[in-house]
């Protein structure tokens, strides 16, 4: 067991160490670890649930067997989760994608045995064709800055060991030993990190509130609690690098003067949970959570408080509700928390992706981070990339980036040959951002000024396919559910707003029903209580601003509700036919079909069994 | 005057204890009322409101503000769930090839009433769901994360015969 | 005022100066402008308030703020300038009224608010001549198993005044915001029936909603028809509190009391006999404070002793504190005593069989509905009261027959059940009850007539007070709540040792039986309260006689039937018993 009493123990065990991450580190040519390689196996939740974890304990097996001479790690989630599982070989540097357990053998043999790596179980680049063996030079990871994600897929989350060896806790004894409280807050003020969750507040300014605040006892607390549809980077970072959200959390403590503080985590994040309990209990066993921390005077408890599914528990003043074992409801505010939050006391409530930026700001100095980044937004943010694109994942750029870079450079751009409509940024509370703003370099004031909103960094892309009044009615449908129904605009008004679209796509509405419904939009926006009712129209006003016509095509009931054939292109193979649940294709072998139009229920299935794409959907 | 009668017998005693033990090491069994609520799901998987009332006894708390909480979070269940959820899909789809034959064989067959969401061994629930995509395979029916596909009424009994022999030998 | 502290706030161009901390709301009433308001409710001097900002009715445009503020609830700081009806307020305004209103039942024809509705006062005052949206509608069950409260949450627009009052106020938890999103309702726990609950019945919810959702049971419909059973022989009792409370229904400023009136037009209603409760209540006297002599002169007996007058406090005590039921004395309350002696010794005076006998209460309580209906208090399966109606159901039946109260002349109570003292009087106030206790209690052990009456150490609205009563060489401490949660504190700290008293007074609701569940809406207005109090002591300066053990009538009964105040015949009629009851 570690125990770190002193700065000078904490140096020492750095130093000490450090070497076991060599393998990892690129280009590093320093003291050898102990084993010739080191096979790094994803152990987020996306590669889990594709049985990573047993794919590590048969390469694990499988080594031990034949005596090779290397060492099986469980890292963090690499991001690129669509390709999962993952398993990277150190120091050669090859990033196998998609490997399954009956690819064991061929590693075993061909790779660690005869030092060749396995061409198919390399990425190939869908957009040029190319294999890749380094995961650097692949074009997803080559345009992003891991910053916040520096740790994950580099250490061993459950390794004490290997989070010192990372660097982790120097800054606080950085802190601690070397800088007042005020010079803390003044850091990070200067570094100009802002708020990752949602509005983008600074973070510097909103420490500083919560330390000016009256009152000797303070809390922090991680806001864990990532609920939107899609965005999944708090998770990662959770069980990639759970010390460094520890030790952001007891500097937050010291520079506020708190004294306490707690994670509210999602229930639905076991692992993430489970990571971070060992990760508090291996702070605590090493003496830096708890009283004198490095022998500082400085004393911090950390606890975790699980949520229990309730997406507006994000929202901070009903988080804080939670943590007092009440039911979610936000409160209004003023009061702030940074006035009166948990227990009515000052409280800073941050989000994990903020935190996780703070040891590394007090290591590297705010200008180093406020290099990175534009004018009003300084670092990199991680975006969650999905929906109909190439490379879905995680992925982390420079503020500035654009949007362009994002989706073809990193994401590869739309699969099919389809054209990009729209994507989606800041899921629920978001909105959509056209062809015309994809060259905007993203900032927290871009994206409002088109429309949308940084949120916590879901991005769904959305191809030339994709219905945007169907889309809106799809995140109304989230708000309406996930509404705690304190407020009138927010219990009510999203379910007519709801209604109103369902209405529209039955296409029983008309042109008065859109204006009705943008007023009964701006209203809501206007008068809700919290944020989630303030942007829940968010979705429905940029998509009637962006496209009209769909709207407008509803109202006047003009859309084509049946898939049609084009009759140039079918075969006559007859398979749509065989596939329609309501029988309502006709033709014969090898004449060109057709689909009875009141009969269909556009279900998409005939869509999907044509092998010649002669089946278009509904526009 | 109160005369439904709760029948706390019901609960288990030896997880009650154990639940029991875990509310008394609470500082502020009042604030950590989620924590404990997590807790008894753990033990109980469910929440049956005999044991909403026994915790709220426990922690002086009204029973419903326990159960204003417990409706609140969607993590938390106030029925129970089988061990293998059945759902039918009542898509569009799925619902003009059948389903709701399919459904009504399922209920009978695992003996439910029309307003029972479990059977009484709490094996199986049975549920029908929104479109769940699967259109090209309609009828479809989902049993936890398994979907069976182009469904018939005959199949109800070999698939309610296959889990209840997987639950025969996880036992 | 303190200029010191005042701030400048401009309302829709009147500028004001309010004292520092006020809200947008304040600073507009001072300005004379209407905000309308829906889920705000404060009674300041009970220190109760209702601020979850969720109507979003009272939303006001404030220059430089980039969205709308809630007028109730944001505080006014110094240069603030404020538009009440710029297009945009109105507009948030008339839309989420709209909103409510859509899911709504609209049946207001038929309910038992209408016309007395905040709603529909609001959708009257907004002008709204049309509802825009329109969609699905919560559909929750009514509950109308209760004697006293009835609930019809589709009504509901989820304001939570009542949840305040019942968890916060009265701290009975029984009401609690269920589910999430549109379907959240406020209800009992697991939908329970409100009977099947620890209700206590105090009616706090029902006094506090602006809407139908809460009401009480109507019982009008059983009085008109005992009334018009020529075989019935219907008396009528009413309580303290009711006189200066009704009048505000037929437009009499808040205070006014109209006894003579409401005698008058019972008269006119066909009541057979027209008695008063506050006979009763100087019989309680007589018994409470023989039980007090009894208590303070006998050793080991158990003090302190608890007034029993409230039966939604007897509620209360029996369900939250089963292990405390040996402080309450064991008299009946006063309308049960009427009951009770209407049922034997008038009934005997007048030749009647008991069962052909109807005693209606009127009570500004909706606890005393239940009361009623307490197994304790039936007599061989018959009732003491046969039929309990609030100041409000009696209100509504002079409507109804088209008696306008301020036409009403001056009468009387009949006799001998209608002569009533000073002391009973304040029955209807909080530390009333124990006031008068002590006045005759007082008069008995010294032997000595009381220098002032009036025992001012024991008034107030505090909501926990505490006096002490010189009687002869003892100083007697007595202890005064009002409002539930105040009892509870209370009974806390005896429990925890951390009080002693010798005697305690618990009122249910805030301000005691004047701010009853069966009052009168006073829709917020603290004011009203305060009015009714200062009228219930000046009916007690206004009596001849201020001391019940005074009261000839009183003497009279105990000679000729009772015997001994807390004698063997007052125990079997005057006296009940408390059992434990499960917390839900």
């Amino acid at each position: 067991m570690i125990v770190l009493n002193t700065y000078e123990d904490l140096r020492k065990a750095y130093e000490e160490l450090s070497p076991l991450l060599n393998k990892r580190r690129e280009g590093h040519a320093g003291i050898p670890t102990p084993h010739k390689r080191e096979l790094l196996v994803c152990g987020g939740t996306g590669c889990h649930s594709s049985e990573s974890l047993e794919l590590m304990q048969a390469l694990q097996a499988a080594v031990d067997e034949q005596s090779i001479d290397a060492k099986v790690v469980q890292v963090g989630c690499f991001g690129f989760c669509a390709q999962g599982p993952i398993v990277q070989v150190m120091p050669d540097n090859v990033f196998y994608v998609q490997v399954k357990m009956t690819d064991i053998p061929d590693i075993i043999e061909t790779h660690l045995k005869g030092g060749e790596p396995i061409e198919r179980l390399l990425f190939v680049d869908p957009a040029s064709g190319e294999v890749q063996h380094d995961h650097a030079s692949m074009a997803f990871y080559e345009k992003q800055e891991r910053i916040s994600l520096r740790n994950c897929g580099l250490i061993d989350p459950e390794s004490f060991e290997e989070c010192l060896a990372a660097g982790g806790y120097l800054a606080l004894a950085q802190a601690l030993e070397t800088t007042t409280p005020d010079q803390v807050v003044q850091v990070i003020k200067d570094s100009g990190l802002r708020g990752r969750g949602g509005g983008g507040f600074p973070t510097g300014l909103k420490w500083d509130l919560c330390r000016r605040s009256p009152g000797t006892e303070k809390y922090v607390i991680c806001n864990a609690d990532e609920g939107d549809p899609g965005a999944f980077m708090d998770r990662s970072i959770l069980e990639g690098d759970p010390h460094s959200i520890v030790e952001a959390m007891i500097i937050a403590g010291y520079a506020i003067g708190a004294n306490d503080g707690l994670i509210y985590i999602r229930a639905e994040y076991p692992l993430a949970v489970n990571r971070l309990r060992i990760a508090i209990r291996e702070a605590e066993e090493a003496q830096l959570l708890g009283d004198n921390i490095l022998g500082s005077g400085f004393n911090f408890h950390l606890r975790i408080v699980l949520g229990a599914g309730a997406f507006v528990c994000g929202e901070e003043t009903a988080l804080i509700r939670s943590c007092e074992g009440h039911r979610g409801e936000p409160t209004r505010k003023p009061p702030f928390p940074a006035q009166s939050g948990f227990r009515g006391k000052p409280t800073n409530v941050n989000n994990v992706e903020t935190l996780v930026n703070i040891p590394i700001i007090l290591t590297k100095g705010a200008d180093w981070y406020s290099s990175i980044g534009t004018e009003s937004s300084k670092g990199t943010k991680v975006f969650a990339l999905a929906g109909t694109i190439n490379n879905i994942g995680l992925v982390e750029v420079p503020m500035g980036t654009t949007l362009r870079e994002i989706i073809y450079d990193i994401g590869g751009g739309i699969p099919n040959n389809k054209a990009f409509k729209a994507v989606q940024t800041g899921g629920p509370s978001g909105g959509v951002i056209t062809e015309a703003d994809l060259d905007t370099p993203i900032d927290y004031e871009s994206l409002k000024k088109i429309g949308s909103m940084m949120g916590s960094g879901g991005m769904i892309v959305m191809d030339e396919d994709n219905d945007m009044v169907d889309i809106a009615r799809f995140y109304l449908e989230f708000t309406t559910a996930e509404s705690c129904g304190k407020c009138t605009p927010c219990r009510v008004g999203t379910t007519r707003i709801h209604e109103m679209l369902e209405t529209l796509l039955a296409q029983e509405g008309d042109e008065m029903l859109l204006t009705k419904l943008h007023n009964l939009c701006l209203t809501v926006e206007d008068t809700a209580l919290c944020a989630l009712g303030q942007t829940a129209p968010n979705p429905v006003l940029s998509t009637m601003k962006y496209f009209p016509e769909e709207y407008l095509r509803y109202a006047r009931r003009e859309v084509k509700k049946s898939y049609w054939i084009d009759p140039e292109v079918c075969i006559g193979c007859t398979k749509c036919k065989r596939v329609c649940p309501v029988e309502c294709i006709t033709g014969s072998v090898k004449k060109a079909h057709v689909i009875d139009e009141n009969a269909c229920i556009a279900c998409g299935a005939c869509a999907a069994a044509c092998p010649v794409q002669a089946i278009h959907k509904p526009k | 005057m109160p005369h439904i009668e709760f029948d706390m017998s019901i609960l288990d005693p030896a997880l009650l204890q154990e639940l029991d033990e875990f509310i008394e090491v609470q500082e502020f069994p009042q604030e950590s009322i989620i924590a404990i609520l997590h807790k008894a799901q753990e033990l109980f998987l469910w929440l049956p409101r005999e044991l909403q009332l026994h915790i709220a006894r426990k922690t002086d708390l009204p029973a419903a503000r326990i159960h204003g909480i417990v409706s609140f979070y969607s993590f938390f269940l106030e029925e129970p769930n089988g061990k293998y959820t059945v759902s039918v899909c009542m898509g569009t789809a799925c619902f003009v090839k059948g389903a709701q034959p399919i459904l009504d064989e399922f209920r009978k067959q695992l003996g439910m009433g029309p307003k029972d969401k479990i059977t009484k061994d709490g094996v199986f629930s049975l549920n029908d769901v929104r479109c769940i995509g699967a259109c090209g395979l309609a009828p479809v029916v989902r049993v936890n994360e398994k979907i069976y596909g182009h469904f018939k009424v005959e199949q109800v009994k070999e698939v309610i015969q296959h889990y209840r022999e997987l639950e025969e030998q996880a036992q | 005022m303190d200029l010191k502290n005042l701030i400048r706030v401009t309302i829709n161009d009147i500028p004001v100066l309010v004292p520092e901390g006020s809200t947008i709301l304040d600073a507009a009433k001072r300005a004379e402008v209407y905000i309308p308001t829906l889920c705000h409710l404060k009674l300041d001097d009970f220190a109760i308030e209702n601020k979850p900002s969720s109507c979003r009715v009272c939303m006001v445009e404030v220059e430089g703020r980039p969205r709308l503020c809630t007028a109730c609830s944001e505080t006014a700081t110094d240069g603030m300038v404020v538009s009440t009806n710029s297009q945009r307020a109105l507009r948030a305004r008339r839309t989420n009224v709209e909103l409510l209103l859509s899911n709504h039942p609209q049946l207001c024809l038929t309910c038992a608010k209408n016309m007395d509705c905040e709603l529909q006062k609001l959708a009257h005052d907004i002008g709204c001549r049309e509802i825009t949206y329109s969609g699905k509608r919560s559909h929750h069950p009514d509950d109308e198993t209760s004697y006293s409260v009835i609930s019809h949450p589709d009504k509901c627009i989820m304001c939570r005044r009542c949840e305040t009052m019942c968890n916060e106020v009265q701290t009975v938890g029984v009401l609690s915001a269920l589910d999430r999103g549109f379907s959240t309702v406020v209800r009992t726990a697991f939908h329970l029936d409100m009977t099947e609950t620890s209700c206590t019945k105090c009616g706090q919810c029902v006094a506090v909603c602006p809407t139908g959702a809460l009401t009480e049971t109507n019982c009008t419909h059983r009085v008109w028809r005992a009334l018009q059973d020529p075989s019935k022989h219907v008396v009528v009792q009413v309580a303290p509190a009711v006189r200066v409370a009704l009048g505000e229904m037929f437009g009499m400023a808040a205070g006014t009391i109209s006894t003579g009136k409401i005698c008058t037009a019972l008269r006119k209603l066909g009541f057979d006999g027209i008695f008063d409760t506050d006979w009763a209540a100087d019989l309680t006297i007589m018994e409470e404070a023989s039980e007090i002599v009894h208590r303070l002169s006998t050793p080991g007996s158990t003090l302190p002793i608890l007034t029993s007058c409230c039966p939604a406090w007897v509620y209360f005590v029996e369900s939250q504190f089963p292990d405390m039921l040996d402080i309450p004395s064991t008299c009946k309350s006063p309308q049960i005593m009427f009951g009770t002696m209407a049922k034997t010794y008038y009934a005997e005076q007048k030749g009647l069989d008991p069962k052909d006998i109807v005693v209606v209460s009127i009570m500004p309580c909706l606890a005393k509905k239940s009361e009623a209906r307490r197994p304790e208090l039936m007599n061989d399966g018959m009732k003491d009261v046969d039929i309990v109606v609030t100041t409000r159901e009696f209100g509504h039946m002079l409507i109804e027959i088209g008696l306008d109260l301020n036409q009403m002349t001056d009468s009387n109570f009949d006799s001998i059940m209608g002569e009533s003292t000073g002391a009973s009087i304040i029955f209807g106030t909080t530390g009333g009850v124990i006031e008068a206790a002590l006045r005759t209690a007082s008069e008995w052990i010294t032997g000595e007539p009381l220098k002032s009456v009036e025992l001012t150490s024991l008034r107030g609205f505090d909501g926990i007070r505490e006096g002490t009563v010189t009687i002869g060489d003892r100083d007697l401490h007595v202890g005064i709540a009002h409002g539930l949660g105040n009892a509870r504190r209370l009974l806390e700290g005896i429990r925890d040792g951390e009080f002693h008293y010798d005697a305690i007074e618990i009122m249910a609701c805030p301000g005691g039986c004047i701010g009853g569940g069966g009052q009168p809406y006073h829709h917020g207005d603290m004011e009203i309260l305060l009015k009714r109090q200062q009228a219930i002591y000046r009916e007690d300066r206004g009596k001849m006689i201020r001391k019940s053990h005074e009261n000839p009538m009183i003497k009279k009964i105990y000679d000729e039937y009772l015997g001994e105040p807390y004698g063997p015949k007052a125990h079997e009629l005057l006296h009940t018993t408390y059992t434990p009851k499960p917390r839900i």
